[in-house]
């Protein structure tokens, strides 16, 4: 036999290759376990997403079939007593808590993360600290929050318990949620649009806001709805600054004053209900109200995301 | 640096200068080699002696070359030769480049486009057509009605004279006509390209760069956007940066060299394809490297 250096590359090819029932069986072996590895890789798969699916289903069903059969006008009574532990002052209150939060977050955070991504020196070392300490806020437990609006808001301040001390301390919490949402918004759409406004003579400004922008509007409002959420579902953070008192701040006549009104939004309302124990099935009625709000809320701003992309192809 | 490339141009400068705009003072150096020729070159822009410096990296060195006015203007050589940055640095697209560093003078009609013209007009007049076609994700309208209305046109009718009569100029007004309203996203490469060339003619720029913009595209397309560079340069002072030196050879007028960040022969096209007098060029163009 030759030895393989002295071999041409047809001579070493047929020398290498298995033939005959030999390589039959090697290649069948193969195919099935690839198969098998396959079919069990599809199997875990599927159970994943199902598990995932089933247990939104339970939990969704289990609050259902607890709470709508007491969900009872007395529950939707202006006036909250003992007796028909009504969840509207707290309803009302989170809408005000949220939007308040939302109007004070929102717009430094798009700013801040529109700061960091279009106007700051790429690659810059600031960009990388005010980076990571954003990354480092969102991981934060919500009950530290609590304490500094406390020390702060409600101490220092002394604005004491009020919807304006819980929604500056959620504002706070959400703002570093809304800063990386953006920012990742805003990273995402292509330079080619950039270019293309700077290049018409375009200033910094109105390429931003008027080629950049509209791409990452959708992921800015799925920072929001993030945002929205941690604000209607907060409790611990709440409970330091904003107090348990069930009332609706009143606007008409307090005027503005009536934000440093004490309030409870529906987690703080639920919270309390569960842990005096004495109304267990109006708990679940409320857990089926806040499921509700939150759809509808989260709903409200897709529908304005849509609306918004729409808009800005037609003007 | 210079001397050398004008005494070609000059040849077929006559019939093509409508304006006869000689380049004044700073632009004198390089437009010194012209005033042996029959007519004076109306040269639109003007590089002198540029370096420019990417942090360390010296992307350009000693670059001197003039554009004719109403000419087309090839710049060719391998990847990384600096053809591109030269092109960006004509109306300073470079600026937003981190760490990018200019040295030597651009003149733009004799004022200097880094000191005398303020940078938003520099891109008004010097536009840009880019090698991936980025239409804005809004309407073809709203695409080409973006120039005009940042420059301030808000009238409903003067846009829609601009937005028709570019379309027209780029050839794409009779496809997209009845589209006006439809997002620009939704067209073909080739229509994109147009599309981008027709917004760049909406803010009446004087001069259009154009940065391998037919790479992207299909064979009819590049046709069609080669035919319209010809019929452009009546009104325009077009200068491309082509990989193609087929291109190069169909299109231009003048074509210049690069290798290395350095140009290395620029003169009359048919010229530096034929008898180029650098050994370099003449190993590029017959296709031996690059």
């Amino acid at each position: 036999m030759m030895a393989p250096w002295d071999m041409t590359a047809a001579q070493l090819n047929a020398a290498s290759r298995i033939t005959g029932p030999e390589w039959a069986v090697r290649e069948a072996e193969v195919a099935r376990r690839r198969r098998m590895v396959s079919s069990l890789l599809r199997g875990l798969v599927y159970l994943g997403a199902a598990a995932t699916a089933a247990v939104l289903a339970f939990l969704v069903g289990y609050i259902l079939v607890n709470g709508v059969p007491y969900l009872t006008p007395s529950l939707f009574e202006w006036t909250y007593t003992s007796d028909n532990v009504s969840l509207m002052p707290a309803l009302v209150s989170t809408l005000m808590m949220a939007a308040l939060a939302l109007v004070m977050a929102v717009p430094v955070g798009v700013g801040s993360a529109i700061y960091l991504v279009e106007y700051a020196p790429r690659g810059s070392r600031f960009v990388s600290i005010v980076r990571t300490t954003t990354e480092t806020l969102q991981g934060i437990p919500s009950i530290i929050y609590g304490l500094f609006g406390m020390l702060f808001f409600v101490t220092a301040l002394r604005w004491n318990l009020s919807l304006l001390s819980g929604a500056c301390t959620l504002a706070i919490m959400v703002l570093p949620v809304v800063m990386r949402t953006t920012e990742e918004a805003l990273i995402a759409v292509p330079d080619a649009y950039r270019e293309g406004g700077f290049g018409l003579g375009a200033g910094r400004l109105r390429t931003v806001f008027r080629c950049v922008l509209p791409s990452a509007v959708p992921g800015i409002l799925g920072g929001v709805i993030l945002a929205l959420g941690r604000c209607v579902g907060e409790v611990a953070a709440l409970l330091f600054t904003a107090g348990t008192i069930a009332q609706i701040p009143d606007f008409a006549a307090g005027g503005a004053m009536a934000v440093f009104d004490s309030c409870r939004t529906l987690a703080v309302h639920m919270y309390v209900l569960a842990s005096e124990g004495l109304h267990v099935n109006e708990t679940y009625a409320t857990a089926v109200v806040l499921l509700v709000v939150v759809v509808i809320l989260n709903a409200a701003a897709t529908f304005a995301a849509k609306k918004m992309r729409k808009g800005s192809g037609n003007d | 640096m210079t001397s050398g490339t004008m005494e070609r141009v000059t040849t077929r400068e006559a019939a093509g200068a409508t304006r006869t705009t000689v380049v004044p003072s700073a632009g004198a150096a390089a437009g010194a080699g012209a005033a042996g020729g029959a007519a004076p070159a109306a040269n639109k822009m003007v590089v002198s002696d540029l370096n420019l410096y990417y942090k360390e990296f010296h992307a350009l060195k000693d670059v001197s070359l003039t554009f004719p006015e109403n000419q087309v203007t090839a710049l060719i050589g391998p990847s990384g030769c600096g053809k591109s940055t030269l092109l960006k640095s004509l109306n300073r697209m470079n600026d937003l480049v981190e760490g990018c560093r200019v040295e030597g003078s651009i003149m733009l009609d004799g004022s200097d486009a880094y000191r005398d013209v303020e940078v938003n007009d520099l891109r008004r007049r010097v536009g840009m057509v880019f090698q991936q076609p980025n239409p804005f994700p809004m309407s073809v309208y709203d695409n080409v009605a973006f120039g005009p209305r940042t420059h301030g046109i808000k009238k409903r009718a003067e846009l829609d004279e601009i937005v028709e009569q570019s379309l027209r100029d780029a050839a794409i007004w009779d496809e997209l006509k009845d589209r006006l309203k439809k997002n620009a996203l939704g067209l073909s490469g080739g229509q994109q390209q147009r599309l981008c060339i027709a917004r760049a003619l909406a803010v009446r720029p004087e001069v259009l760069l154009m940065d391998e913009s037919t790479s992207a595209l299909d064979p009819i397309s590049t046709a069609k956007i080669e035919e319209l560079v010809a019929e452009l340069k009546k009104s325009y002072t077009v200068i491309m940066v082509t990989h193609n030196m087929l291109q190069a050879l169909r299109v231009s007028d003048k074509t210049a060299f690069f290798l290395l960040g350095e140009m290395v022969e620029a003169g009359d096209t048919d010229t530096i394809f034929t008898t180029p007098s650098d050994p370099r060029t003449a190993d590029y163009v017959a296709g031996r490297f690059g």
